[in-house]
Parts: C-alpha cells; sequence; structure tokens
C-alpha cells in the first residue's frame, strides 16, 4: 500500500467504533473481508475519487477532468463525497476528514456491508485474481479468502504504463490510451463464467455425407426426398463454410479479439490488456450498483438504529440518511430503489407471498391480508444478495404492485415538445426500459464478425440492434480509433432509422451506405 | 503539497486550451461567451471531449424515473446526483463539460489565435504604485519588526567572541546591542494605466442585433486589454442626436429613437478625457459603434475636426466600428477613410454580421497600438 496509508490511519475513538459496528455487522450474519479505512483530506479524496478509487493509477488526462469536477463541484457546495470502498482484499475504504462522527459512523455501517456484498455476491468472482479457468457462480467455498490484490494490480499497472511513457513518450501512449479508451466497453460481462470454447475437430477433407434414413428401396424417395437431402447437404455445406471464417462464431469480447489478432507492437498489446483488466474489474460495480448500494443502505440503517447511534445522534443520522435516499426532480435514485426492493424481498418472503398459490390468488382483499408468518425474509435477502445481478434482480423482484407504490414511470424523448415526458406508468413499459437500461450495462451489443471482411483482411463489426440505434457520430469516432489499431478498414453493421447501414472507416474518409439486413 | 493527479490534471487543461482555440471564433461569433463571465473566469462550454464509444442514441433511449406527474409531462432535473459515491462519471451522462478559464488565459488564447501583437509601451507610466518589501536588517527599529533569528545569532556571535558561552550551558541572552530589525526598501513600480472609453449610437436605427455585435466585439477587446494594462478603466457614452454617460448595463440595453449626431458623443468623449484623463499619465482607447448614418455632413465635418484637432493627439488609438443595420449603411466610414487616409490611429472596421467580429477585432487590435 502506499505510504498515504501510514499518515491516515484512523484515529482510535474511530477504531473503536469501527469494532463495534463490525461486531453488530457479523451479529446480523454479514460477512465481509477485513476493511481498512484511511482518513482522507478533501483534496486527497477527491484525488481518489477521480482515479476511480486507487491511489495509484497510470496517468492519463481523464483523471484530471474527473479531479477538476469533483473539486469544482465540492468548492461550490454542490457535492461531496461521503465515502469511497475498494472492492478488494483486505477491503480499502476511506472517510473524509472533518466529517462529524454521526457521519462517519453511517459511513462505515454501510462501507462494511458494501464489502459484504464484494465478498458474497457472484458477480465480483470475476475479480479474484487467483481464479483460474472457469468461475462457479453458485458453489461457494468454506473459508473463502480469495486474491483481490487489487490495490497492488492497478499500481503495477501505472508502473507498467509509466515506463512505456518513458520509453515512448507520453503524447503517443497517452493518444494510444484515448483509443483503447473508447473501446473499453466491448467485452463479455459472461466470459469469466464461461469458460473456454473447445473446438471441435472435424476432418475438413470428408466429403459431405448427408445420414439416410434406413428404408426399402421403392420407399426411399419418400423417406429420404431428395429435396430434403439437398437442403441437408447445403446445411453441412453452410457450416463448414463458416469454419472457413474468422472468427468462427461472432466474438464478443472485441478488446480480446484484438489483442489476440491485431498487429500491434509489443507496448501497444501491454496497454490495451492493461485496459481491457481493468475493464473487467470495474464490470461487476456497474452489473451491481442497485443491488449494492440497496444492500449497503438495508444494512447501514439496520447496524444504526440497532445499538450504534445513541439518542443525541438520531435526528442528524435521520438527515443524512434521508440525503443519501431521496429521489429528486423525477430521477431514479438507484440507494432508494435497492433499499426498497430488498425490504419489499423480505416483506413478501416473511409473508409467505410467494410461489404458486399467490401467484394464481385473483382476489385482492385476500393478497392484501396475506400472511403465512413464514418468517423467511431474512434468509431470502441474503440468498438474493449472493445470486443475482441488477437484471436479474428487477426482472424477478419488481412488481406491479411495487412499481405504483414508488411511482415509477417511463419517460421518452418527445420530438414535438423538444424535451423529455413521462410516457408510461404501465407496468410492463416501466420495467423493460429498465432492464434495457442496465442489460449488458446499458452498452450496445456489438460483436467481432469477421476479420477478413471482403476477403480483405478488414475487420467487420455487427451491432446486435434491440430497439435503438447507435448515437451516429461516436459510432464514427470509435471506429476511428478500431482503424488505429486494427490498422485495416474497419465496418460496422447497424440500423439507422430503421434501415440497414453500413459505416466504414478506411483510415482517411467515413462512408456509409445501406444494405439488406437478413 | 503537490499532489498524483496535478499532472494528469495540467495536460487535461491543455487540452481545454487547444479545444478553446480550435473553437474561438465559433465562440465569439454565437457570443456565447458573455452570460459566463464570472468576476476573473469564464466558464467555457466545451463539446466533444469525452471519450467517444459505441453507445446508444440518446434521445431514443429515454428511462425510467420516480415521483409524481402525469403521462406527457416534462421530466426535469438533471442526470447523475454526484452525491454519496466515488464512482461518479461512470454513467456517461451526455453533459457538455463547463471548464472555467481566466480572463488571462482567454486572452492569452485570443492574442495567439488572432497572432494579435501585444501592445507597444507608450513610455507614459507616469503612474507609479509604491511597494514596500522587507529585504533588509537594520540596528534600530521598533520591536514589533524585531528579527529574532539575527538578534541571537548576533548575541551568540558575541558572546563566543567575549568568551562567555560555554558549549555544556549553552545559554544565550541577547542584550540591546545584539538586537536587529527588519528594514524595508520601497520599490517604485510603472503603472501602465488605460482607460477605455466606448461610444454607442443608440438611435431609432441601431436594432438589437446590432447592439449584440457591440456586446461582443466590447467584451473581447476588454478582455485583451485588460491582459495588456494592469489598471482598466471602462467609460461608456450613449448617443443619438445628443450624448450622455452611462453605466454598463444601461449601455448595453437601452434604446432610443431619434436623430444620430455623432459629434455630440465626440464632445463628450473629449471632455472626460481633458478632465479625467491626462493623455500624458494614460493610455486612451476611445471605440465608437455606430451604423454610420449621421445626421448632416456638417455634423460629419464638426467630428473630423475634433478628431483631427483634438482626440487623436491624446490616444492610442481610435477605433471606429461601423455595423450594418437593416436601414443600409450609413456615409460615415466612408468619409472618414477618405478623410483620414494616412491617419494610423484611426483603425476603422466594417461588422456585416456576427461572423465578422472576428475579422473587426483583429483590425482594431492587430496594431498593437
Amino acid at each position: 500500500m502506499s505510504d498515504v496509508a501510514l499518515k491516515t490511519h484512523l484515529p482510535s475513538y474511530l477504531r473503536e467504533w469501527q469494532h463495534r459496528i463490525e461486531e453488530v455487522a457479523r451479529g446480523h450474519g454479514l460477512d465481509f473481508f477485513p476493511v481498512v479505512f484511511e482518513i482522507l483530506s478533501y483534496d486527497q479524496m477527491n484525488e481518489i475519487a477521480a482515479y476511480g478509487g486507487f491511489p495509484n493509477r497510470y496517468p492519463h488526462w481523464r483523471f484530471g477532468m474527473e479531479y477538476e469536477q469533483l473539486s469544482k463541484s465540492y468548492e461550490y457546495g454542490l457535492s461531496k463525497i461521503y465515502e469511497m470502498v475498494i472492492n478488494s482484499n483486505p477491503s480499502y475504504a476511506y472517510l473524509l476528514e472533518g466529517n462529524s462522527v454521526t457521519e462517519q459512523k453511517l459511513v462505515m455501517a454501510h462501507v462494511i456491508a458494501h464489502v459484504d456484498f464484494f465478498k458474497n455476491n457472484f458477480a465480483f468472482r470475476a475479480t479474484d485474481l487467483d481464479a483460474s479457468g472457469r468461475v462457479d457462480p453458485v458453489r461457494k467455498l468454506e473459508n473463502y479468502d480469495p486474491n483481490r490484490k487489487w490495490i497492488d494490480k492497478m499500481a503495477n499497472h501505472g508502473q507498467r504504463v509509466r515506463r512505456i511513457i518513458e520509453r515512448h513518450g507520453i503524447h503517443k501512449v497517452e493518444e494510444f490510451i484515448d483509443e483503447c479508451l473508447s473501446l473499453e466497453n466491448l467485452i463479455d460481462p459472461h466470459l469469466p463464467f464461461a469458460g473456454t470454447h473447445v473446438a471441435e475437430v472435424e476432418d475438413e477433407n470428408a466429403a459431405i455425407e448427408v445420414p439416410r434414413l434406413r428404408s426399402k428401396d421403392y420407399m426411399d424417395p419418400f423417406i429420404n426426398p431428395e429435396d430434403y437431402l439437398d437442403a441437408q447437404r447445403r446445411k453441412i455445406e453452410e457450416a463448414r463454410e463458416r469454419q472457413k471464417r474468422f472468427p468462427e462464431r461472432p466474438e464478443r469480447d472485441v478488446l480480446l479479439f484484438l489483442l489476440n489478432h491485431a498487429p500491434l507492437e509489443r507496448w501497444e498489446r501491454d496497454v490495451l490488456e492493461i485496459i481491457r483488466t481493468e475493464a473487467y474489474y470495474f464490470l461487476p460495480q456497474m452489473q451491481t450498483k442497485i443491488m449494492n448500494e440497496g444492500w449497503a443502505s438495508y444494512w447501514h440503517s439496520k447496524i444504526m438504529t440497532e445499538g450504534v447511534l445513541d439518542a443525541s445522534e438520531i435526528i442528524d443520522y435521520a438527515d443524512r440518511n434521508a440525503g443519501v435516499l431521496a429521489t429528486s426532480g423525477g430521477r431514479l435514485n438507484p440507494y432508494k430503489l435497492g433499499v426498497e426492493l430488498f425490504r419489499h424481498i423480505e416483506e413478501r418472503w416473511n409473508k409467505g407471498q410467494f410461489g404458486r398459490e399467490w401467484e394464481e390468488c385473483d382476489s385482492l382483499e385476500m393478497k392484501r391480508h396475506w400472511d403465512m408468518r413464514l418468517g423467511l425474509g431474512r434468509k431470502k435477502i441474503f440468498e438474493v444478495r449472493a445470486l443475482y445481478n441488477d437484471v436479474t434482480f428487477i426482472d424477478e423482484f419488481l412488481t406491479p404492485e411495487f412499481c405504483h407504490e414508488h411511482k415509477l414511470f417511463s419517460f421518452g424523448w418527445s420530438n414535438r415538445n423538444e424535451r423529455y415526458e413521462i410516457e408510461s406508468r404501465e407496468f410492463k413499459q416501466v420495467k423493460d426500459k429498465l432492464l434495457f437500461q442496465l442489460t449488458n450495462a446499458g452498452n450496445p451489443f456489438i460483436y467481432v464478425e469477421d476479420a477478413n471482411f471482403e476477403n480483405r483482411g478488414e475487420l467487420l463489426l455487427r451491432h446486435e440492434h434491440q430497439g435503438i440505434d447507435l448515437r451516429a457520430d461516436w459510432a464514427r469516432e470509435t471506429l476511428r480509433a478500431l482503424v488505429r489499431v486494427w490498422k485495416r478498414p474497419v465496418s460496422v453493421q447497424t440500423i439507422f432509422d430503421g434501415k440497414g447501414t453500413m459505416l466504414r472507416y478506411d483510415g482517411r474518409e467515413h462512408t456509409s451506405r445501406l444494405f439488406k439486413s437478413s | 503539497m503537490s499532489l498524483r493527479i496535478d499532472q494528469d490534471h495540467s495536460r487535461f487543461r491543455n487540452i481545454v486550451r487547444g479545444k478553446i482555440r480550435q473553437n474561438l471564433r465559433r465562440y465569439i461569433s454565437h457570443g456565447e461567451l458573455l452570460g459566463r463571465k464570472g468576476k476573473d473566469v469564464v466558464s467555457v462550454p466545451i463539446p466533444q471531449i469525452d471519450i467517444p464509444r459505441f453507445r446508444f442514441a440518446d434521445r431514443q433511449q429515454g428511462g425510467v424515473g420516480q415521483g409524481d406527474g402525469e403521462i406527457g409531462d416534462p421530466v426535469g432535473g438533471q442526470e447523475g446526483d454526484r452525491s454519496g459515491q466515488g464512482k461518479a462519471g461512470k454513467d456517461a451522462g451526455d453533459h457538455i463539460l463547463e471548464v472555467d478559464v481566466t480572463l488571462d488565459e482567454l486572452a492569452q488564447i485570443l492574442g495567439e489565435e488572432l497572432e494579435l501583437p501585444d501592445i507597444e509601451d507608450k513610455g507614459k507610466s507616469k503612474i507609479a504604485s509604491t511597494k514596500d518589501r522587507y529585504t533588509g536588517i537594520r540596528r534600530v527599529g521598533p520591536e514589533s519588526l524585531r528579527h529574532f533569528k539575527r538578534t541571537y545569532r548576533e548575541a551568540l556571535k558575541r558572546m563566543i567572541a567575549s568568551g562567555t558561552f560555554s558549549p555544556e550551558r549553552p545559554v544565550v541572552v541577547p542584550i540591546p546591542d545584539d538586537k536587529r530589525y527588519r528594514s524595508w526598501k520601497t520599490d517604485v513600480e510603472p503603472v501602465a494605466n488605460a482607460v477605455i472609453i466606448y461610444m454607442m449610437d443608440v438611435s431609432g436605427s441601431m436594432g438589437d442585433e446590432q447592439k449584440e455585435i457591440v456586446r461582443i466585439e466590447s467584451f473581447w477587446i476588454d478582455t485583451w486589454l485588460k491582459s495588456q494594462y494592469k489598471g482598466l478603466e471602462s467609460r461608456y457614452i450613449i448617443h443619438d442626436a445628443v450624448a450622455r454617460e452611462v453605466d454598463r448595463d444601461t449601455f448595453f440595453y437601452t434604446r432610443e429613437s431619434g436623430g444620430t449626431m455623432i459629434s455630440s458623443a465626440y464632445k463628450l468623449c473629449l471632455k472626460i478625457i481633458e478632465e479625467n484623463y491626462p493623455a500624458d499619465e494614460w493610455n486612451i482607447y476611445p471605440f465608437h459603434f455606430s451604423d454610420g448614418d449621421n445626421w448632416s455632413m456638417d455634423d460629419t465635418l464638426t467630428c473630423v475636426e475634433l478628431l483631427k484637432q483634438k482626440i487623436l493627439p491624446k490616444v492610442n488609438m481610435f477605433g471606429y466600428g461601423q455595423v450594418e443595420s437593416p436601414y443600409g449603411s450609413g456615409q460615415f466610414i466612408k468619409d472618414l477613410r477618405e478623410l483620414f487616409s494616412k491617419e494610423e490611429k484611426l483603425v476603422t472596421s466594417e461588422i456585416r454580421d456576427k461572423d465578422a467580429i472576428v475579422n473587426s477585432i483583429k483590425e482594431f487590435l492587430g496594431k498593437g497600438k
């Protein structure tokens, strides 16, 4: 750990509170990595926040931009960062110097729950540095104590990039980092759990033989009709044809594909690999934002109000808590949505409002007073925090009643009035929209389709269009970055305004043409 | 304390400067920066600094919100409540970044982009400001200025010389002779003082569009001259058939009607100069904006006389900007150009529309006067 750690350790009265809070948390069944708290002044806090929580990252201007924005909004009194916690083992968390004791306690309780989430939610298994090959999301190990030394890992990345900069100059390297960052979101969230794909080896010279059903001679034209056989033969041929293509099947981890196959210099490969590794590190946090914040908010209020707060602090606490959970201006607050959903689940499982009987009951009156006193709520939410991510969480537990009670709505852009307007309060619309936003962490699905497009060594990507177009100007800029990495023309196949469109950049100019989407 | 982030931050600032330079002409002709001026900084909207990615078009996507409202009601509020978490900035909102740039920096960028020369020192810096610096040491002085360290050093020297100092018991006691006091030196710094006198025609023929042009142009002239002179004053005169001095707000937002007597403004300008700004102490910059539709040739001749005899000898330069009004452009600029073709101090510029502002600024300031 950096030398910062030495100067910023916790004063003893806060250390005592940390012990107390951890005790209460363990009493409730939370299971977390050891947590190291550090106290930072606000500019240190802004610096570390700008670096995404890590005191040591590779140099890049966007961190400077982030820093300027953070410190400006702090100075103007618009916002302040109360806490930051890093998914690593042991976990590091930062407290802001000068906060009141009540605030520090609140933050500590919140952080402990985050760390419990880091340790137990399946998505974060993908960040275990010692996991080899496929990660089993469900099996939980006894004495689970993975290697997640991400502070060191990130610092190493920083060191590597700095060495590269010394040799090649900041300009060149930073420009290349810009390009890699343009592609940062082209990764495959399922990869850590997918294992490696084993290619089926087939003798490619074997003649194409369609298996026939046994039949008597005179029945053969009926049992194995000629046109069926032809169709089968074509299918096999197509499959063979596909195998000649590269990649064989569409590849979602565009970064990995480029890493393996783009003509990169050694240092470029190194940089790209770093960017990809870090992208995968941050991915689980994006996939579980609502759950993670909800879980932490659920537990900070439990822990605080059951044994940690003293009577004189309750107003202060309530004020802060309300600030965290407030929804303003019609915006969805992930803290609020998450905590309310967890509470909703707990209540339903406490009262037995689930399963077939509940689903099939259509008497509103009965449903309203449904209470089987099962008391399964606590157990259920622990299970949910381990086995779900935001998408499955919303998909399974968002109910029409919840939607109605919390006044959720979907909104869209109105061309006529040139503004965003409330579109619907229908459960289905709201849920669809919410799920769409969360799917693939809000990124479009992009695949590497062909690395030898038109037999010219050009790269063809395909955007799997799901109802929303790409942002055209950014797509063109991204193509530019791709060309610089791939060093040959790159095309992306997508849909604009309902028409199949092929965007291409050949290093000099952008072209776009229509094509028939199959 | 120096932070690791400082280097990243300064590279970011360089990128911002580059972006401002790139877009400077647009900023100037759209007048975007006028409303964004604080005391010493301007907040500049920077487009396209984010890293581009494959992502969805914003308007099609929409989202989910929470709260009251009927279907069809507008959704308010801003994206991304930043409080609470350190993960701010991860969700890429389609915000245009606003960056604070100091006026000095902006002037520098303007200077670089338009290749403006620094203004020649006219050598009339008679006004001086004095500054006291505590640099020396004296043997007498008030106790409040006693130099503790030097005093004890003297005492130590004396005690060692006289043999009364023992290293085993290192007690140093100063006597009055040992006392040393800080003393100051007065530096005299010449101050270049400058005054801009803006004059504007507010007669009926000057519309809002024309005033907007004047406003934009004077903002940039202000910015540039401020970076060149330490103390810059601005005076504002409006005129139709009569002239009066007004404050800044009135200057930009008044609209009057009636005829145009340019000489009235020049007379008032001269009066202000003579009363307040002796020409040998001040750098004087009158700028006059009009649509050039003067009342009569007689009045134009009066103006020419005034300029030739009284005003031009006193000022660094005299700028005349003629904006095109819906009623057609006036004759005044042609008269001036004819009669003052050899006069370097008189700079004329025609500003047809907002896009012409950039060139006009260059014409006014490009001579380094």
